[in-house]
């Protein structure tokens, strides 16, 4: 029996999410040539976000599992998205 | 067999350096290294396996390659919708499982790529944790956990009359299946709060609510009618059937309907490997990264079940794109081609005239980096060799140097 809450981050879809240091947020980004809203974006009611406490201008790196590349890094910029804020399901 | 042994891991680098170094990326290269070293120290290596393994590794490394300027999107959307011309328009199919209907080929593309709340046919597949998934005994008491009964399901008749109250015949079959007792369903419809609730003396499976008078609204007699129906006795919303699978030597769960937050809390379930077709609930529930692999899962297999072969990478650079925001968005006018950044591609897409008028009432101004806008104005598009454009600093060489210049030459006579 499982007593405690499921963990999200234990679920097979859910790659490796790790927070970036700013010195290594810095360099990644002087790799890459790019500001950092040119990266894909993570938004802060991301339930991973929450999971791992990002904040906003973060830089995720995620370890994702890839049937072609067998694993593959990207990353995701977090924002506060105001856009489109998420609807609270029943 | 063994002429040419490799004697050692040194040996072995140094034929990597030679041949692979530099003709594949670093990682192809050290991930080849480890590989190799693994085999090596297992069964041994000759000197012309290795040269093929590395004619191989460099060899598939090239063909992957994508070069600078393709136009990988227009690639992938045209990989995905030839084959899907090709599709069965029936929406309803059985897959596997006789009891379920499942929305499968076009109908269930569409649904995925217009990023659709909810699913036409939502399914759930729940995994059981290991003192569960090998008994089907104890398989059963989990789905009877999560199968949602409500009092229409155990009961043969639902008659409200405004005189005599409300009448509900149970059927005592469906109870025993269920495994509800009399009791639990008067419990429930005690907390309905509709009136006093009595069983028949007659019939033991016959339940009476005496209506109270506010309540005996000739209007309102259906909309009782469909509460008492509708009165979950116990399970979890939304997950109208649950059916016990055999998968090899485990059984699973496989749900109708879905309702992903509750069924993980439920005991006995394996969270880790649970799975639903609804998207957006992932996306809630597990994140963005967890949806963008449920939609390449997704539409891999909508693909697969059809026969059409289509490369996965087409799939993936698709999910990426829905993903990019960090919500899903729709293809299509209210999502990824509503969203770009130029006013000419928008109005090609779809609701030209309208989409030029806001343009122009904002005074909009388009910077033509783009495909379309470029083609439209016809000029050569920024792909492929396009893509190249050439810097030129205008650089008018000082007089210092023009002196340096004739020095240089008068030295040389």
């Amino acid at each position: 029996m499982q007593k405690k809450k499921p963990n999200i981050l234990e679920h097979e879809l859910v790659p490796k999410h790790e927070i970036l240091s700013p010195e290594e947020a810095a360099e990644l980004l002087r790799k890459l040539k790019v500001n950092p809203a040119q990266l894909p974006w993570i938004t802060i009611d991301d339930p991973v976000v929450k999971a791992i406490g990002a904040k906003p201008g973060d830089i995720i790196k995620i370890i994702r599992k890839s049937p072609t590349a067998g694993e593959f890094i990207a990353y995701r910029y977090v924002v506060v998205d105001t856009l489109q804020p998420r609807k609270k399901e029943a | 067999m063994s002429k040419n042994k490799i004697h050692s891991i040194k040996q072995i680098d140094r034929i990597l350096e030679e041949k692979l170094r530099g003709r594949a990326s670093a990682l192809v290269y050290n991930e080849t290294r480890e590989k190799v070293i693994e085999k090596y120290k297992e069964k041994g290596l000759t000197v012309e396996e290795l040269e093929k393994i590395i004619e191989e590794t460099i060899n598939r490394y090239e063909k992957s390659l994508v070069e600078p300027g393709e136009a990988v999107g227009t690639v992938a959307a045209q990989s995905i919708g030839e084959p899907s011309t090709q599709m069965t328009l029936r929406t309803f199919h059985y897959a596997g499982v006789r009891e379920f209907n499942v929305t499968l080929g076009l109908p269930r593309l569409i649904e995925i790529v217009d990023a659709r709340k909810k699913p036409g046919t939502p399914i759930m597949e729940i995994p059981l944790i290991d003192e569960y998934k090998y008994s089907e005994e104890k398989a059963k008491e989990v789905a009877r956990k999560i199968e949602s009964t409500t009092i229409e399901n155990v009961s043969k008749e639902i008659n409200v009359d405004p005189y005599e109250g409300a009448v509900i015949i149970l059927d005592p079959e469906m109870l025993s299946d269920k495994g509800v007792k009399v009791e639990d369903v008067i419990s429930i419809l005690e907390k309905l709060r509709l009136g006093k609730v009595y069983v028949d003396p007659e019939d033991p499976y016959t339940v009476h609510i005496e209506l109270r008078p506010e309540k005996v609204d000739y209007t309102k007699i259906e909309k009782i009618r469909t509460k008492i129906a509708n009165a979950k006795i116990k399970g979890i919303k939304g997950i109208t059937k649950v059916i016990i699978q055999k998968r090899g030597d485990e059984y699973v769960l496989v749900a109708e309907g879905s309702n992903l937050a509750e069924v993980m809390k439920v005991p006995g379930v394996d969270y880790r490997r649970i799975y639903t077709n609804n998207i957006a609930e992932i996306e809630a529930i597990l994140g963005i990264e967890a949806a963008r692999a449920a939609i390449i899962r997704e539409i891999k297999e909508v693909l697969e079940d059809q026969g059409l072969d289509v490369d996965i990478r087409h799939i993936m650079i698709l999910a990426d794109i829905m993903t990019w925001t960090g919500r899903i968005r729709q293809v299509g006018r209210m999502g990824i081609a509503g969203e770009k950044p130029s006013v000419l591609a928008r109005a090609t897409f779809e609701m030209t005239v309208q989409k030029l008028v806001e343009a122009a009432t904002e005074g909009a101004i388009d910077p033509l980096l783009g495909v379309t806008e470029n083609v439209i104005i016809g000029q050569q598009v920024p792909l492929g060799t396009g893509i190249v454009e050439i810097y030129m600093t205008p650089y008018t060489p000082k007089e210092e140097e023009e002196e340096d210049i004739e020095a240089v030459i008068e030295k040389s006579r």
